[in-house]
Parts: C-alpha cells; sequence; structure tokens
C-alpha cells in the first residue's frame, strides 16, 4: 500500500521513529461516577502539528481537551507535556490555552481588556502588553472594535476575539473546543483556513475538538477518531478517508458502501469475497483479511461507475440493479442502484461535461462496476 | 395575481385595510394601557399620599382634629387660606442640620425664627445620621453573610437549588414581629444566648447585648437577609462559569479569579441586595424599638414620637419629606444600576 499521508504534506514527524511526542497520553482513563469518559487511551502529539480529535458527542474528545487544559484531572494514566507530568499543575499553570466552544469572552471587559487578560496575569509591562494586544488586534482584524464589549461584537467577530485571546500569551499548545460551532456554514469556511494559515504562522501545536468530520480533514495534520472513550484510528485525513481501520471509522467519515461477505479465497494482497450481495468481488488492500473470515468491503461513492450498458467483458466487479433513486447536485449526480438482493449502492458521477451522454433515470437497468483497488476490507 | 388586482381598485384596497387599520389603533389602546395601568398606580397609591404628606408638611400644628391648619374644606376656602402655610417644618430641620454640623453662622437666622433651641440641642438630624450610619453598617454585614451563602446556592447541583431557594424564603412565613420578638428572648441577660455561653463556660458573666446597637444590628441583618441572597443569587446563578475555566487558563488562580470575573458580574446583584436591604433599614422602626431600648436614635422612631407622642404632623411630614430626599439618591444608584445591568445582558 502507498504511504497515503505523502499527498497531504512532507511535515510527518509521526512518520519519524526519533521524533519525541510533545504531547503525550500514557493509558489516560477517566470515570464520572459510573460512567467511563476515557477509556485507556493512549495518543501522541507533536510538535506544530495540527492534531483534531474528532468523535460524536459524548465519546470523551472533551474531556481529553480538559483534562489537558488542567480542568479534570485523569483517574488513572498520566499526561506529558514536552516531557513534564502534567499531574498536580492548576490550569492556571499550565503552558497552554484553550479557546472555549463559549468563547467564554468577560462581558464586562473591552476586546482589548479580554485580549491582554492573560498578559496581565503573566505580569508582563504595560508597554509590552500594549504592542501584544495590538498585534494581536491586528492579527484577527479587529483594530477598530479595540474599545467594544463583547454583546457588542457578531458572533465571527466574538470567535476571532476568543482567537486573539488565546494566542495572546503563546501557549506552547492551544487547544479549541468546537472552535467554529456557532458560525454559519460560510463563515465557518473562511475561519478554517484563517486558522490554518494562524497556526502555520505562530508555529503553535494546535488541539481542536470538533463533531464536524469535514472540518478535522480540512484543517487537521492528523486525526484521532474517538468513540466511547477509545482511539479508533489516528491518521492523516487521506488515511482515514481512504484506508480506515474499522467499520465505525469508514462510515463515520464521509458517505460509503459497505458489502458484507467472507474472504473465500486470500493471496499475497488479493482477496475473493463471496456472498457480498449475491455476487463475487475480487479485492486488492485486503489487508490482515484471512480465507474464512467474515469481512466488509467498504467503498466510497465516487469510487462506483454506474453504466447504462452491461460493461465490456472481462472487467472485475460488475453488479447488476436498477436505479433506485438520484440526485442531481449540479457538480455531481448522486445514483442509489438497488442490487438483486435489495441492498442499495451509493454511487456518485462527476459532471464533468455540461450534457451527459448516459442519462440513467429512476427504475432503468444499471450497471455497477469498480477497480479491484477501489475500496478497502475491513475486519473490524 | 392577487397583488394587482387589489392594487388596480381602491375601494377593495382600502376595504381590505380597514380591519388592520382598527386591529392596529385597538392594539394602540392596549398599549398605551398597559403603560397606563402601573402609572395610574403610581399616581394613586405614590404621589397622591405624597402630596398630602407634602401639604401637611407645609402646615402648621393646631389643637384641633387634624391636628394642623390649614384644612381645606373646598375649592373655595382654598384661596382664604392659602397664607397659612409655613416653611417652618423645614427651618426647624435645617437649623437641627445646622446645629449638628456647627454651621455658626446659620445661628442667627434661627434666632430670628425663635429656632434657636433647635440649632443648640439637635435631636432630628443625629437621629438621620445615625439612622443612615446603622443601616450602613448592618448592609454590610448583611452582604457579607449573604455572598458566600448565595454563591454556594448558585453552585449547588441544580436539583437542590429550589429547596435551598425555599429554606431563604421560609422565614416569611412568620410574622415578622413575631421572629424580632424572639430575638429579646435569645439576646436578654438571662436569655438563651447567654444561658447557653455561660453553661459552656464561655463566658462568666451576661453579655449585655439587648437593647445596644448590636442587637440592632443582629435584628436588620436577620431580618433583610433574604432580601440581599435572593438578588445576589439570581446575579450569580445566571453567571456563565466557563467565564472562570477561561480565567485560569489564562494564568488567573481561583480567588484572583472571583476578584476579577466573580464579583464585577455579580455587582448589579450586589447593588440591588443593598438598595433592598439598605432603603427600609434607614426608616426601619420595630427593630430598634424591640431590640434597641430607648437610648437608639433612629429616624423611624422620631418620626413615630413627633406623630403620636408629640402629636405634631407637620414637623414629622417634614421629616419623612427630606427622609424620601436622602433615600432618592440611593434608590437611582439602584436605577442606573439595573439598566446598565440590562444593557449588558443583551
Amino acid at each position: 500500500m502507498k504511504s497515503l499521508g505523502s499527498i497531504r504534506r512532507s511535515f510527518a514527524p509521526w512518520n519519524d521513529p526519533d521524533a519525541r511526542p510533545y504531547i503525550a497520553f500514557e493509558n489516560v482513563t477517566k470515570r464520572f461516577g459510573d460512567f467511563t469518559a476515557v477509556n485507556n487511551l493512549s495518543l501522541s502529539i507533536y510538535e506544530r502539528e495540527f492534531f483534531a480529535l474528532l468523535g460524536a458527542s459524548g465519546c470523551g474528545k472533551s474531556t481529553l481537551l480538559r483534562m489537558l487544559a488542567g480542568f479534570d484531572e485523569p483517574t488513572s494514566g498520566r499526561i506529558l507535556l514536552d516531557g513534564q507530568d502534567l499531574r498536580g499543575i492548576p490550569p492556571y499553570r499550565r503552558p497552554v490555552n484553550m479557546m472555549f466552544q463559549s468563547y467564554a469572552l468577560f462581558p464586562h471587559m473591552t476586546v482589548e481588556q479580554n485580549i491582554a487578560f492573560g498578559l496581565k496575569q503573566e505580569g508582563m509591562p504595560k508597554p509590552e502588553i500594549e504592542t501584544r494586544v495590538a498585534d494581536m488586534l491586528k492579527l484577527v482584524k479587529l483594530t477598530q472594535f479595540a474599545k467594544r464589549k463583547p454583546h457588542q461584537l457578531s458572533g465571527g467577530q466574538r470567535q476571532r476575539v476568543a482567537l486573539a485571546r488565546s494566542v495572546a500569551k503563546r501557549p506552547k499548545v492551544l487547544l479549541l473546543d468546537e472552535p467554529l460551532g456557532a458560525l454559519d456554514k460560510k463563515l465557518r469556511e473562511e475561519t478554517q483556513f484563517e486558522l490554518m494559515d494562524l497556526q502555520q504562522s505562530l508555529g503553535l501545536t494546535f488541539v481542536i475538538v470538533t463533531h464536524d468530520q469535514e472540518e478535522a480533514m480540512t484543517m487537521a495534520d492528523r486525526i484521532a477518531i474517538l468513540d466511547k472513550g477509545e482511539v479508533m484510528q489516528v491518521a492523516t485525513p487521506a488515511e482515514v478517508y481512504e484506508a480506515p481501520g474499522s467499520r465505525y471509522v469508514a462510515s463515520f467519515v464521509g458517505n460509503v458502501n459497505m458489502l458484507e461477505g467472507t474472504v473465500a479465497e486470500r493471496t499475497e494482497n488479493r482477496a475473493r469475497i463471496t456472498g457480498a450481495s449475491g455476487a463475487e468481488i475480487v479485492v486488492e488492500n485486503a489487508g490482515d483479511a484471512a480465507a474464512g473470515n467474515t469481512v466488509a468491503f467498504a467503498i466510497r461513492p465516487e469510487k462506483i461507475k454506474v453504466s447504462s450498458r452491461p460493461p465490456a467483458e472481462g472487467t472485475a466487479n460488475v453488479m447488476e440493479g436498477e436505479i433506485y433513486d438520484l440526485a442531481y447536485l449540479g457538480d455531481m449526480t448522486v445514483y442509489h442502484v438497488r442490487l438483486a438482493d435489495g441492498q442499495v449502492l451509493k454511487a456518485s458521477a462527476l459532471n464533468s461535461s455540461r450534457i451527459t451522454e448516459d442519462p440513467l433515470s429512476w427504475n432503468d437497468r444499471a450497471w455497477v462496476s469498480f477497480a479491484p483497488d477501489a475500496g478497502v476490507v475491513l475486519t473490524r | 395575481m392577487a397583488d394587482t388586482a387589489v392594487s388596480s381598485s381602491p375601494a377593495v384596497a382600502a376595504a381590505q385595510a380597514a380591519p388592520v387599520a382598527s386591529g392596529t389603533l385597538l392594539g394602540a389602546i392596549t398599549g398605551r394601557l398597559v403603560i397606563v395601568v402601573p402609572y395610574l398606580w403610581l399616581l394613586v397609591f405614590f404621589l397622591v399620599p405624597f402630596a398630602i404628606v407634602f401639604k401637611i408638611s407645609l402646615s402648621q400644628t393646631a389643637i384641633a382634629m387634624p391636628p394642623y391648619t390649614p384644612v381645606f374644606t373646598g375649592m373655595s376656602d382654598f384661596a382664604g387660606k392659602i397664607g397659612d402655610f409655613t416653611a417652618d417644618n423645614y427651618r426647624i430641620l435645617y437649623c437641627d442640620f445646622a446645629g449638628l454640623v456647627g454651621l455658626s453662622g446659620a445661628r442667627a437666622y434661627c434666632e430670628s425664627f425663635a429656632l434657636d433651641v433647635f440649632f443648640d440641642s439637635p435631636y432630628i438630624a443625629p437621629a438621620y445620621v445615625s439612622s443612615i450610619w446603622i443601616a450602613g453598617i448592618s448592609t454590610f454585614l448583611a452582604l457579607l453573610i449573604a455572598y458566600p451563602i448565595a454563591y454556594g446556592m448558585a453552585r449547588a447541583p441544580a436539583s437542590i437549588r429550589p429547596t435551598l431557594l425555599m429554606l431563604v424564603i421560609l422565614p416569611f412565613w412568620t410574622s415578622f414581629l413575631i421572629r424580632v420578638y424572639a430575638w429579646i428572648g435569645i439576646l436578654k441577660p438571662e436569655g438563651l444566648l447567654n444561658q447557653v455561653l455561660l453553661a459552656t463556660g464561655i463566658i462568666d458573666t451576661p453579655l449585655v447585648i439587648l437593647n445596644t446597637h448590636t442587637a440592632i444590628f443582629i435584628g436588620i441583618v436577620y431580618s433583610y437577609l433574604p432580601f440581599m441572597v435572593l438578588p445576589l443569587y439570581s446575579s450569580l446563578e445566571k453567571m456563565d462559569y466557563s467565564l472562570i475555566d477561561a480565567a485560569q487558563d489564562l494564568g488567573c488562580p481561583p480567588i484572583s479569579a472571583f476578584w476579577k470575573i466573580t464579583f464585577p458580574l455579580s455587582l448589579p446583584g450586589v447593588v440591588a441586595g443593598c438598595m433592598l436591604v439598605f432603603i427600609p433599614a434607614v426608616g426601619e422602626f420595630v427593630i430598634p424599638d424591640l431590640l434597641g431600648g430607648s437610648e437608639t436614635l433612629m429616624i423611624g422612631k422620631t418620626l413615630w414620637n413627633e406623630f403620636n407622642a408629640n402629636r405634631d404632623w407637620p414637623v414629622s411630614s417634614a421629616v419623612a419629606v427630606i427622609l424620601l430626599l436622602i433615600l432618592i439618591v440611593p434608590i437611582m444608584i439602584f436605577q442606573n444600576a439595573q439598566a446598565r445591568a440590562q444593557e449588558q445582558g443583551r
């Protein structure tokens, strides 16, 4: 298998065996009464990394962030920051700053005073504070709003004040708890790129918590997918999407078709799977699946080809069905194809020319096909 | 299509607009009514009584029923008696105050109105001063006690907050007078408190608390504590505690975070609570009368004495008018703070 991580950028300290993790969760467990929020979790985050904790609500991602900030202590296990055990260090002595989901701006202080708050705590001399605050205001383009109170700002402006306040102290690590959750879609997309630029220019380590997979994919160098307090997979966005490690990850990130079947034959890299919707499929990327295993073959909609005529003789992995539903989205068309056994496969086709040659309609006979390396075999 | 049809026929347009117009008119009238009701309430129950008190304060004492003059029987005799009005009662208060602060230039003026006795031995102004002083200290003590209570209630689990709130309000179920009387039983030399302290060997001789200022402080703080706790609780309860997390995250230790974040944000509650305690405490009569003994000078008692013992309605009315003027200052502060809190809440 090709290394998918190299597609994105050359920054990849996690592939370097000599690199020392900057933040390390070591067998961390956190219980609240009977509820286990985080279960024996280990994670390594590297310096200057943009790291995303992704998961549904209640998966323990916010608890991880709060433990890193010092608001909660792990029940067992330890958290290291730059080699130092953080246990017992109160939040006000940790070299990390957090941007809160609610922004938590001090309502009785102006924008300027909010940004200066952390610097004053540090005992920074007044002229230096003034310069730093002015720099921060410039960075988030709010210079003319310096004297306003938070309630006189729009949602997007408040978000930027919160960001400026949390990076003003130049923390070693910036923690972002659903930082874009309260913004509308358009503003959110703009802000995603602003955050990435900011992280690059300041050279900070960012740990972001989000439930929005698109947000995590856009911004992060690596994503940890969490479920029920456990890490399901830690990988680059491309790996998470193209080579998910489990059924949960495959279905959590993006759209996916799952074909359940049994491995009938296993060669070096190829596998023949039977029972998947009545057809027999031949796939590469079989991973650790052995003959006789019950597996799922996961394939993304855009990797399935739909046509109104049977493909040429000898094409691998062809299935016949009928168009059950279709949605024209402008840039692409999504087909729902019902196979003989009733399973519905999603396939999407890019509308690269203005007039489609092959107009499929509801209830038409259709053939779906995909290359052997278009999907992955999942055993978990 | 429907729009063009309507606009092409003015009659139809008018007919359709009519019910809307009458609807807004009705809305406007009910809208006004809503504002009129509280104003009417203020007029009938505050302004009219105040006007009556103010009129009496400009009258002269008379051995009559009612014990002042002029008394108007109708609009017709208004003109004939208007000369009976006098500013003497306010001159008395002026001389009293001037005597207290030692304004030596005022003595000749008081003498010219034969009011130098008030200048030489003032007794009303000291009552004002001690009332404000006692109310001020009591308010401060109530704040010190109520703040931790309110804070504890606001941070308590949401499920037990209604119970705690109920406990704060519970004393109101017993008569105020009975509760103040009960304190006599607790504080008197052979009372409950002294018996407990003597029995446990903490003291050898009974403490004298009853009929002192201490007893008044205890009485006022006890009686008005709920009025301090409730506004504090309501401002602390709606506070966003992630602000404290944020302050700590930015390097602020918990105690410092309290003074920089929690306390400033609870200021509207602090001001409201202080006003709710201070304003009635200044004019308090029952507590100083029952717990303070005969030595205590408070304006409520002075008013009572002038009105009932001396039957000097005009002077006591003037005392009441001046008391109101003194209290208007804190009331204005209170209003201002509330307006600002509302501004911030938006």
